[in-house]
């Protein structure tokens, strides 16, 4: 068909883990029974994290090697991958793993925190502490450290360990990455420059190192978990490790091929509002309801100040169900929106919507989800939001 | 009735092109430059050296006067970059550009000034690492929350120029460039967009990022004449000269471009991508990922081999890089015309440029079509018998040149190419 026309984009295939569990059905009992999110106060006191269940990484990625050459957000994301295809009924499949076009939002980073310290107790004390720097450096990193950090890594990793080689892109830049990731797969399958493609993302909650990235600027939830919306401010960001990718695919393709969709992603939308001007925000979330007319809301909140409290009052005026993603599982940051929509599919294709939290004034109403609008703005910039409907 | 390709597509033109580079600021400048065969390629002087094996570097050096952080530079360099390209364009209005943004970055992390900060805050010494948490908690440092994210210098870029929604950053490694571009060509034939803002911009060479490349053997340790280090498809290439730098495309459709009376640089006419995946940083060895990106990229563009007159190499001058290069494109074009075609890497003069080099030598392509002159490859006095090419050793060459295509790949198994043209065919 010509690029450009616009088709239905299906998922058809859902890799997800976090701290509920592994997989569809561990996420959807989980969520139905009302089940309380699965927080750590005490790890890295004062800041709250959910922490990732035990994972089989073997199951996934059976190469001892491949696991060493990763950091542990990789080794999430690549295990998660792996549940996405095979959820697709695509897993080994070369020949279509070699059409499948590939998007991934990604951080980096993960340090050798005994390393830094070690370096940095010595730099502080040397008196030629350039030459230190380097010597240190040059003895104390890895070798396979840089690849180990590489942003685009995650999907490398994916590549290796999965096959899958149509094509191979990595989005950085927090939850919008997440957001765009998603996006562009969408937007390039719905315009005929695609017919399958592997969106998603991962994040490590469990690392000091991001922890001091949002400590920096007062981002991070301390003491006790609080739901995002309780109270009349943001609680703080309570992250969460978490994997999450979909495979997108045209209606057609998925067809011809015999795979049964989970769900229609009808549309993904990636914005700016001026952070700046005082109600953009609470403006850019009307926005998103009135273009998703009744649906049901599965909020990405973060927790973070500002933005949260500006999506609780368009939420609130609205009057549409709404649950809260991060009151479940945390925030993952570039998996955040990947996650969110995962839980939309999962919702529109079981239904009907499941408990709200106890402890949540914005989580109210009921709703048979046959339509959920995921909303996914960022701590700091980006609004995004994605619909998800039922199909059949 | 509206210009569309072989493919029924909008046709994506270029109509702004930006540079910076170790050779300086502008095209006019590093065009010069660069078809005088000249090289950026200089000792290090941003930061202690001692102790490091490579010493030498293509950093850009004259836009700051004191060390900043890696995104500040970054920052900098695509602001430069993009000026130049929109005020060649002529499209938009000051601070309201009316297309997105798809800016290829480096991936960004608190850097050790900054973490030394940290210690030297903390209560008391030695540190461990629950002590940097607690003096990054202290609210002494809040504004490097928001310059080490890794959105942060696309925020900064997307408000200045005013693109259109939230800009996208990415990274495919040393291709991340060429996919800047490739987001932009999608979008325009979609229809998302009239116009897009495409970049690549790396300003990170700090210690670590030096010294992490040096781990993994990929840079050179031809210390002792920086300019003469970067030796691509030579014998005696021992490894890449890690730059700094930035390129900048003001994509358009034909049809908007037309309407506005722009004038048309070149057309963008196809891209191509495959991954690979043997191995994190070696290419699969029957080329196989290579010669799928580069036939995507033709059929992409709706031409075969016969209708290139020059290749921008990705060239890097690793051994492993240049040889695979040449693996896949004997197969790709055939013993017998690949011999007829020039080929020439622009990193023997301006090192690579990592993230940036796919933006910046798609901007040297389009400068190369539109001059009629090939920059050289230089530092090629030792050739090697096992990959016979004509790689315009040395000196420019005039030459009819009307379409390239450009290769661009990375660790990760990433590999993309660009089909540039003069005309609208």
């Amino acid at each position: 068909m010509p690029e450009g026309a616009k088709r239905d984009v299906w998922i058809t295939g859902i890799g997800l883990v976090s701290s509920l569990g592994e997989g569809l059905d561990a996420h959807w009992q989980a969520l139905s029974a009302g089940q309380a999110p699965v927080t750590d106060a005490e790890r890295f006191a004062p800041y709250v994290v959910h922490p990732l269940v035990k994972l089989n990484y073997d199951a996934q990625i059976p190469k001892k090697g491949d696991q060493r050459q990763m950091e542990a957000w990789q080794r999430i994301g690549t295990y998660t991958a792996g549940l996405a295809l095979d959820s697709a009924g695509i897993a080994k499949n070369t020949e279509i793993l070699s059409r499948t076009d590939m998007i991934v939002g990604a951080g980096g980073g993960e340090r050798d925190h005994q390393v830094d310290t070690a370096i940095l107790n010595d730099v502080v004390s040397s008196n030629d502490p350039g030459r230190m720097l380097n010597e240190r450096l040059l003895n104390d990193l890895r070798p396979t450290l840089s690849l180990a950090q590489l942003s685009n890594l995650l999907a490398g990793n994916i590549s290796i360990v999965h096959g899958v080689t149509g094509s191979s892109r990595t989005f950085m830049g927090e939850e919008s990455a997440g957001v765009d990731a998603v996006r562009i797969g969408w937007a390039r399958i719905a315009a005929g420059q695609s017919e399958i493609g592997l969106v998603g993302g991962a994040y490590n909650a469990e690392r000091e190192d991001m922890l001091l990235l949002y400590a920096l600027n007062d981002f991070c939830m301390t003491g006790e978990f609080r739901p995002v919306f309780s109270g009349p401010q943001a609680p703080g960001i309570p992250s969460g490790s978490m994997g999450a990718f979909l495979v997108l695919e045209s209606p057609e393709h998925a067809t011809a091929r015999g795979a049964t969709p989970i769900a229609k992603l009808s549309a993904v939308w990636s914005e700016r509002a001026r952070r700046d001007e005082a109600g953009s925000v609470s403006a850019k979330v009307r926005d998103f309801l009135a273009r998703s007319g009744d649906a049901a809301v599965l909020s990405g909140a973060t927790g973070a100040r500002g933005v949260t409290e500006a999506e609780a009052e368009a939420l609130k005026a609205a009057g549409v169900p709404v649950r809260s993603v991060t009151n479940r599982i945390g925030h993952g940051f570039e998996a955040q929106f990947p996650a969110a929509l995962a839980l939309a599919a999962l919702t529109v294709s079981r239904g009907p919507l499941f408990p709200a939290l106890a402890g949540d004034p914005v989580e109210t109403g009921e709703s048979k989800a046959d339509r959920v609008l995921v909303t996914g703005l960022g701590h700091w910039r980006g609004e995004g939001a994605g619909l998800v409907e039922k199909i059949g | 009735m509206a210009h569309t390709d072989k493919h029924g597509r909008p046709i994506v033109v270029v109509t702004g092109i930006g540079i910076v580079s170790s050779l300086g600021q502008g095209k006019e400048d590093n065009w010069r430059r660069l078809t005088a065969g000249e090289s950026g390629i200089h000792r290090i002087t941003r930061f202690p050296i001692e102790g490091m094996r490579t010493t030498i570097a293509g950093t850009v050096d004259f836009l700051f006067d004191e060390r900043v952080p890696a995104p500040d530079l970054s920052e900098r360099l695509a602001t430069l970059a993009a000026e130049e390209a929109i005020a060649q364009s002529g499209v938009g209005s000051k601070g309201n550009f009316p297309g997105p943004l798809f800016a290829a970055v480096p991936p960004v992390e608190m850097e050790w000034p900054e973490k030394r900060k940290l210690a030297e805050n903390a209560s008391h010494h030695p540190v461990e690492y629950r002590d940097l948490l607690l003096s990054a908690a202290s609210g002494k440092f809040r504004p490097w929350h928001e310059r080490f994210l890794f959105g942060s210098v696309a925020d900064r870029l997307a408000d200045r120029f005013g693109t259109q929604g939230q800009p996208i950053s990415l990274s495919t490694a040393c291709a991340s460039g060429a996919t800047a571009i490739q987001l932009g060509v999608e979008a325009i034939r979609r229809g998302d967009c009239e116009v897009a803002l495409s970049l690549g911009t790396d300003g990170s060479v700090h210690p670590e990022a030096l010294i992490r490349f040096s781990l993994l053997s990929a840079l050179t340790t031809a210390n002792d004449k920086p300019e003469e280090a970067a030796r691509p498809f030579a014998k005696n290439r021992d490894g890449f000269v890690m730059s700094e730098g930035s390129g900048a495309l003001v994509l358009e459709s034909l049809d908007h471009a037309l309407a506005r009376g722009a004038r048309i640089l070149g057309v963008l006419e196809g891209c191509g991508e495959m991954a690979d995946n043997f191995h994190r940083t070696r290419s699969s060895p029957d080329g196989k990922p290579i010669i799928g990106c580069m036939k995507n990229a033709m059929d992409d563009a709706g031409i075969t081999p016969a209708d290139i007159d020059y290749i921008n190499a990705h060239g890097t001058s690793t051994p492993e890089n240049d040889r695979m290069e040449y693996v896949g494109l004997r197969a790709v074009f055939g013993d017998e015309a690949l011999a007829g075609i020039p080929i020439s890497s622009n990193k023997s003069m301006i090192g690579h440029t990592l993230t940036a080099a796919g933006a910046i030598e798609a901007a040297v392509s389009l400068l190369t079509i539109a001059n009629g002159r090939i920059p050289p490859t230089i530092n090629y006095h030792v050739p090697d018998p096992a990959i016979p090419l004509d790689v315009v050793p040395n000196v420019a060459r005039d030459a009819q040149v009307r379409r390239v295509i450009s290769n661009s790949f990375g660790f990760g198994g990433q590999n993309v190419s660009l089909v540039m043209a003069g005309e609208p065919a």
